[in-house]
C-alpha cells in the first residue's frame, strides 16, 4: 500500500514535470508544425544555469532569474535558428532544430567538462515529507498543483486575451492570419518564450528530484514529453497535460517493476501505436490532405 | 542516344576513379606508419559514407524522413558480432552468462578466422546476414510506420531506435546479446592484414577492406538510384499523389526503399563494429543518427557523392583536424594561453559550423548534383525558356 | 449494347454532412470524347477522384470495360448519417488504390498541374513507364533488365517526339512554361498506356489560341492512341467543339446530359450557368 502510494505520488509528480515540457512542444508544433528537438536541451540548460547561478546567489533568488534566462534562450533560438528558415521546407527547420540540440549538448559538455553537476537544494521543495506513510519530497506534492494552476492560467491566456486569440489564429492558418495583420513573428516568439518559461520551471522541479545533470539529461525527458504531447493530441494543451501524467505514471510503474529496462521502450512503443492507430492523439484535431 | 553513351563513359570514369582511390589507400597504408590519424579517418569515414548514403537513399531520394539509422546499424552490428565471434572465445566474451547460446561461428565453419577463406567468407556472409536482419526488421517496423507522414515518421523511427537499444540490452537475452556488455573478439578490419608465419604484418589491408566494402555497397546504391526503381523513388519524393497516379505503388516502393536503406545501414553497422573492435548497444544512440543526418545535409540532400565527401570531411574534422581545439595550448613560450581551448571545445566549434551550413548553405556541398555532373560539359543554354515556344 | 469504357452507377460521395457528388450515373463509350461540366464546386473533381481511387465513394459503383473497379455502400457511422439515395442497392465492396486503377488503364491529369517538377521532362515520362516494365528491384539494380530499360527509354522518347517535346527533354519540368507543362502532363499520362484518359481542366489558364491548339491536340491524341477521353472543362468553346456528349453537374447532381446542342438549349443548364455563361464566352 505504502509502496503503491509512493509509486503513484512520484508518477504524478514526474508526469507534472513532463507536462511542463510537453506544453512547449505542443504549442510550438501547433503553430510552426515543427518538432522542436532542442526543447529538451533547453530544459537541460535551465538546470545547468541553476547550478552555476546558485553558486553565487541564493537558490531562491536564482530560480526566477533562471526562468527568465530560459525564456530568453528560447527566444534567441527561435530568432537565430528557426526564423531564417520560415519559408524553407519543414525538413530543413527540423534539421536546424536537431542542430541546435547538438550545439546545446556540446556547449553543456564544454562548460561542465562532461562531469555530472549536482543540482542545488531548493529551500522547502527539497525538504522531506510523509504522505500517508510514504516518504517523499515536497516537490512531489507541489508539482501537480503547480501544473494545474499554470495550465489554467495558460488556457485563460489563450482563450481570453488578444495575444491568445492571435496564437489560435496562427495555429489554424499561418498565411491567412498573416494577411489579417497578425504579427506572426511576435506570436511565434511569445510561443517560444512561454514554452521555455515552463520548461525552466519544469527543470527546477525535475532536477530537485533527480539531482545530477549531464549534457544528455534533457534528451530523454524531452522525448518522453514529446511522446506525451503526441499522445494527448499534438497542438492541444490539455491533451499534453493528460498525456504527460499518463506517461509519467506508467513510466514510474514500469521502473518499479522487473521490466525496468523497458521503460523507454514502452514509451516509444506507445508512441508508435498511437501514431498508427490514432495519429491525432486523444484530443487532437483531424487534418486532411487536399488533393 | 548521345546521352546514353555519355552516361556509359561516365560510369567507366567513375569506376576507374574508385579503383585508383582503392589502390591509393592500399599504397598509403603500406608506406605511412599505421598509427597515423589518417587511417582512423579513412576507416571510419568509409563506414560513415556507407551509412550516410543509405540514409540519403531514404531521406534524399525517396523523401521519407527517417531517423532510425542508428537502430538499424545496431541490429547489423549485433548480428555481425554474434555470428562471427570464434567459438573458442565465446566463453570469455559471454562469461557473465556462462557462455553463448549460439555454439557456432561463421568463420569457424569455413576453417576459422585465421585462414583467408574462413575469414573472407565468414565476414562477408555475416555482413550480408547483418544487412538482411536489418532489412527484415525494417520490413516489420515499416508495416505500421511507413503510413506516417514526414515528422511523424521521423519521430516513430527515432523511437524504434530506442526500442531496439533497450531490447538488445535486456538481461534475458544475455546468452545471445551479452546483455548490456560489449561483444568483442570478432574479426575486425585489422584481421585482414596479411601476416607472415611469425605473426608480423607484412602487408596491410585494414583500410583497404572497409573502402572496398563501402565502395561496392555505395556502387549498388548508385545503380539502384539510377534504375527504374530509383526514378520511382524520386517520383514519390517529388509528389506522392502524382506518383500514385502514374501507377507507382506507394506502399510497396516506400517499403522497398526503407528495407534497402536498412540493409545497408545494417551492413554499415557490422562494419562499424569491425572498426570499433567491439559492439555495444549504448554506442548506437540517437545522437549517432543525428550525426548521419547532419552529414547528409552537409553533403547535400539527394547527392551520393556529397554524402561521401561530407562523411570524410566530418570524420576528419571531428577526429583529426579539430583535435587541437580540445587540448589547452600555450603560445609564445608558454606565456599566452589560447583562450577557450580545452576538452569539449572541438565539438562546440563543430556544431557551430554545422549550424552555419544548415542555416546559410542549405543546399550543402553538392546540392543534389553528383561529382560527375560537375565535369560534364555544360549544355548550351540556347533554348530561350519562354521565347520560342508559346504552347 | 455499346461497349462502355467507363460507367458510373449511382456514385455518391458524402463528406461529413455534405453530399459532394449525389447519385451520379453516366457512361463513356469507346472512342468518345465526353465532357463533365458544371459551375465551380459542383463536384466534378470529386467525381474524378472517386473514379481514380483517390476517394472511396460512399455509395455506388464504377466499372471500367465491364469490370467493377470501385464499389461501396455506407458503412459504420456513415450508415446513420447517409443523406444520399439508393441505400442498400450496392452490397459489394471493391476498392483499389490509385496506382491499381492506373494499372487497369485509367490515366489522369490534375487540375493544378502535378509534375515531378525537379526532374527532367524525359524522366517525367520515363517514370510513367515504370509501372508496366517487366522487372524487379534486383534485375533493375544490376541491369539485367537492359532490354526492358531500353524499351522504356525508346517508348518515352517516341512519346516526347510525338508531343513535340523532344528538344526539351533535358529541361527541368518545373521550368517549362505553363502550356508546355500541361502538355507534358498529358504526355506523361499517355505513357502509362491508358485506355481511358481523364483530363481535369486541361485548358485552365490558357489563352484562346492555346485553347484552340489544345482542342486539336486532344482530338489527334484520341485518334492516334485509340483512346477514350473524359474531361472536366470550363472553357465552353472547347467543350462544345470537341465533345460528343456532355454531362452537366450542379451541386453534385446530374442536371442534364446530351449532345452539345441539347445541353446548350437546356433550361436548367442555362439557369445553373446564369451569369457564368457570359464569362465562359471569352
Amino acid at each position: 500500500m505504502q509502496y503503491a502510494i509512493s509509486i503513484l505520488l512520484s508518477g504524478v509528480s514526474l508526469g507534472g514535470q513532463y507536462a511542463l515540457i510537453a506544453i512547449g512542444y505542443t504549442m510550438v508544433y501547433g503553430i510552426l508544425r515543427l518538432i522542436n528537438f532542442a526543447h529538451g536541451d533547453v530544459f537541460m540548460v535551465a538546470g545547468l544555469m541553476m547550478v552555476y547561478l546558485s553558486a553565487s546567489i541564493s537558490p531562491l533568488a536564482a530560480l526566477p532569474l533562471v526562468v527568465i534566462l530560459t525564456a530568453l534562450l528560447g527566444f534567441v533560438i527561435e530568432r537565430a535558428a528557426y526564423k531564417p528558415l520560415r519559408s524553407a521546407p519543414r525538413m530543413s527547420v527540423m534539421i536546424s532544430a536537431i542542430g541546435v540540440s547538438y550545439l546545446l549538448q556540446n556547449l553543456a559538455t564544454y562548460v561542465t567538462g562532461g562531469l555530472p553537476q549536482m543540482y542545488p537544494d531548493l529551500p522547502f521543495l527539497s525538504k522531506s515529507v510523509n504522505i500517508l506513510g510514504a516518504p517523499t519530497k515536497w516537490v512531489t506534492v507541489v508539482t501537480p498543483f503547480l501544473v494545474v494552476i499554470l495550465v489554467i492560467a495558460l488556457t485563460q491566456l489563450i482563450h481570453h486575451t488578444k495575444i491568445g486569440m492571435a496564437m489560435r489564429a496562427v495555429a489554424k492558418d499561418f498565411e491567412t492570419s498573416q494577411l489579417m495583420g497578425i504579427k506572426i513573428n511576435s506570436v511565434i516568439s511569445i510561443t517560444f518564450i512561454i514554452g521555455s518559461l515552463l520548461a525552466g520551471l519544469g527543470s527546477a522541479l525535475y532536477f530537485t528530484n533527480y539531482q545530477s545533470i549531464v549534457p544528455l539529461s534533457g534528451a530523454l525527458p524531452g522525448l518522453r514529453a514529446f511522446v506525451a504531447a503526441v499522445f494527448g493530441g499534438i497542438g492541444s494543451i490539455p491533451g499534453a497535460v493528460v498525456g504527460a501524467f499518463l506517461i509519467g505514471i506508467s513510466e514510474t510503474i514500469i521502473k518499479g517493476s522487473s521490466w525496468s529496462v523497458f521503460s523507454d521502450a514502452f514509451t516509444f512503443a506507445l508512441l508508435i501505436v498511437i501514431l498508427v492507430v490514432k495519429p491525432t492523439g486523444l484530443f487532437g484535431e483531424k487534418v486532411t490532405d487536399k488533393v | 542516344m548521345l546521352q546514353k553513351q555519355n552516361n556509359k563513359r561516365g560510369a567507366w570514369i567513375a569506376l576507374l576513379c574508385v579503383a585508383a582511390l582503392l589502390i591509393l589507400v592500399m599504397v598509403l597504408e603500406n608506406t605511412i606508419k599505421p598509427t597515423h590519424m589518417l587511417f582512423t579517418v579513412l576507416k571510419k569515414g568509409a563506414v560513415y559514407a556507407l551509412v550516410a548514403c543509405s540514409m540519403n537513399l531514404l531521406n534524399g531520394f525517396t523523401g521519407l524522413f527517417s531517423l532510425g539509422q542508428a537502430g538499424f546499424m545496431l541490429v547489423g552490428a549485433y548480428t555481425y558480432a554474434i555470428l562471427t565471434i570464434p567459438v573458442a572465445d565465446r566463453d570469455a566474451v559471454y562469461y557473465l552468462y556462462n557462455g553463448s547460446a549460439l555454439k557456432f561461428s561463421l568463420p569457424d565453419l569455413f576453417g576459422g578466422a585465421n585462414s583467408p577463406v574462413g575469414l573472407i567468407l565468414g565476414v562477408l556472409i555475416a555482413l550480408v546476414l547483418a544487412g538482411c536482419m536489418s532489412a527484415l526488421i525494417a520490413w516489420l517496423i515499416g508495416l505500421p510506420v511507413l503510413r506516417l507522414k514526414s515528422d511523424y515518421l521521423a519521430i516513430a523511427t527515432l523511437g524504434f531506435g530506442e526500442i531496439v537499444r533497450s531490447v538488445l540490452q535486456w538481461d534475458k537475452l544475455g546468452p545471445v546479446t551479452n546483455g548490456a556488455n560489449a561483444l568483442k573478439n570478432f574479426p575486425t578490419f585489422s584481421s585482414f592484414n596479411i601476416k607472415n608465419a611469425s605473426g608480423e604484418v607484412i602487408f596491410r589491408l585494414s583500410a583497404f577492406v572497409p573502402f572496398l566494402l563501402a565502395a561496392v555497397c555505395i556502387g549498388i546504391i548508385v545503380l539502384l538510384i539510377n534504375s527504374s526503381y530509383g526514378r520511382a523513388f524520386k517520383a514519390i519524393r517529388e509528389d506522392e499523389v502524382a506518383a500514385e497516379a502514374m501507377g507507382i505503388n506507394l506502399a510497396q516502393h516506400k517499403r522497398l526503399s526503407f528495407c534497402i536503406s536498412s540493409f545497408f545501414a545494417g551492413v554499415g553497422g557490422g562494419m562499424f563494429a569491425m572498426f570499433a573492435n567491439q559492439a555495444q548497444a549504448k554506442t548506437f544512440t540517437t545522437a549517432m543518427t543525428y550525426e548521419f543526418l547532419l552529414i547528409v545535409v552537409i553533403g547535400g540532400i539527394g547527392s551520393i557523392s556529397g554524402s561521401c565527401i561530407a562523411s570524410f570531411l566530418y570524420v576528419a574534422a571531428s577526429e583529426w583536424w579539430l583535435r587541437f581545439l580540445d587540448s589547452e595550448t600555450y603560445l609564445f613560450n608558454g606565456t599566452f594561453k589560447v583562450p577557450f581551448l580545452r576538452t569539449g571545445f572541438r565539438m562546440v566549434v563543430f556544431s557551430i559550423i554545422i549550424m552555419i551550413v544548415v542555416l546559410f548553405f542549405r543546399r550543402g556541398i553538392m546540392g543534389d548534383k553528383e561529382l560527375f555532373d560537375l565535369f560534364r560539359p555544360r549544355k548550351p543554354k540556347q533554348m530561350a525558356k519562354a521565347g520560342d515556344h508559346n504552347g | 449494347m455499346a461497349e462502355h469504357v467507363l460507367r458510373l452507377d449511382d456514385v455518391t460521395m458524402q463528406f461529413g454532412g455534405v453530399v459532394a457528388v449525389n447519385n451520379l450515373s453516366l457512361e463513356v463509350n469507346q472512342g468518345e470524347i465526353v465532357a463533365l461540366i458544371g459551375p465551380n464546386g459542383a463536384g466534378k473533381t470529386t467525381a474524378f477522384n472517386c473514379i481514380t481511387g483517390v476517394y472511396e465513394p460512399t455509395n455506388g459503383q464504377v466499372s471500367l470495360m465491364g469490370e467493377i473497379i470501385v464499389s461501396n455502400h455506407p458503412q459504420g457511422k456513415m450508415k446513420e448519417s447517409y443523406a444520399g439515395e439508393n441505400l442498400g442497392k450496392y452490397t459489394q465492396v471493391v476498392s483499389h488504390t490509385p496506382d491499381q486503377i492506373t494499372q487497369k488503364g485509367i490515366a489522369r491529369t490534375f487540375q493544378n498541374i502535378r509534375l515531378f517538377s525537379a526532374l527532367t521532362v524525359f524522366d517525367n515520362v520515363l517514370i510513367a513507364k515504370h509501372m508496366r516494365a517487366k522487372q524487379n528491384v534486383f534485375s533493375a539494380t544490376f541491369r539485367f533488365n537492359a532490354k526492358e530499360e531500353r524499351r522504356m527509354r525508346e517508348e518515352a522518347m517516341a512519346l516526347l517526339e510525338e508531343q513535340n517535346l523532344v528538344h526539351l527533354k533535358d529541361e527541368v519540368a518545373g521550368s517549362l512554361p505553363y502550356g508546355l507543362q500541361r502538355r507534358l502532363e498529358i504526355a506523361r499520362a499517355l505513357a502509362t498506356d491508358p485506355k481511358l484518359l481523364l483530363l481535369d481542366e486541361p485548358a485552365a489558364g490558357m489563352n484562346p489560341q492555346e485553347t484552340q491548339e489544345l482542342t486539336d491536340f486532344i482530338r489527334q491524341t484520341r485518334d492516334k492512341y485509340h483512346l477514350t477521353v473524359f474531361m472536366i472543362e470550363h472553357h465552353m468553346d472547347l467543350v462544345m467543339q470537341i465533345s460528343e456528349r456532355i454531362y452537366v453537374l450542379d451541386f453534385g447532381k446530374l442536371i442534364a446530359k446530351g449532345t452539345p446542342d441539347q445541353v446548350q438549349n437546356d433550361q436548367r443548364v442555362i439557369e445553373a450557368y446564369l451569369g457564368v455563361a457570359d464569362d465562359a464566352e471569352d
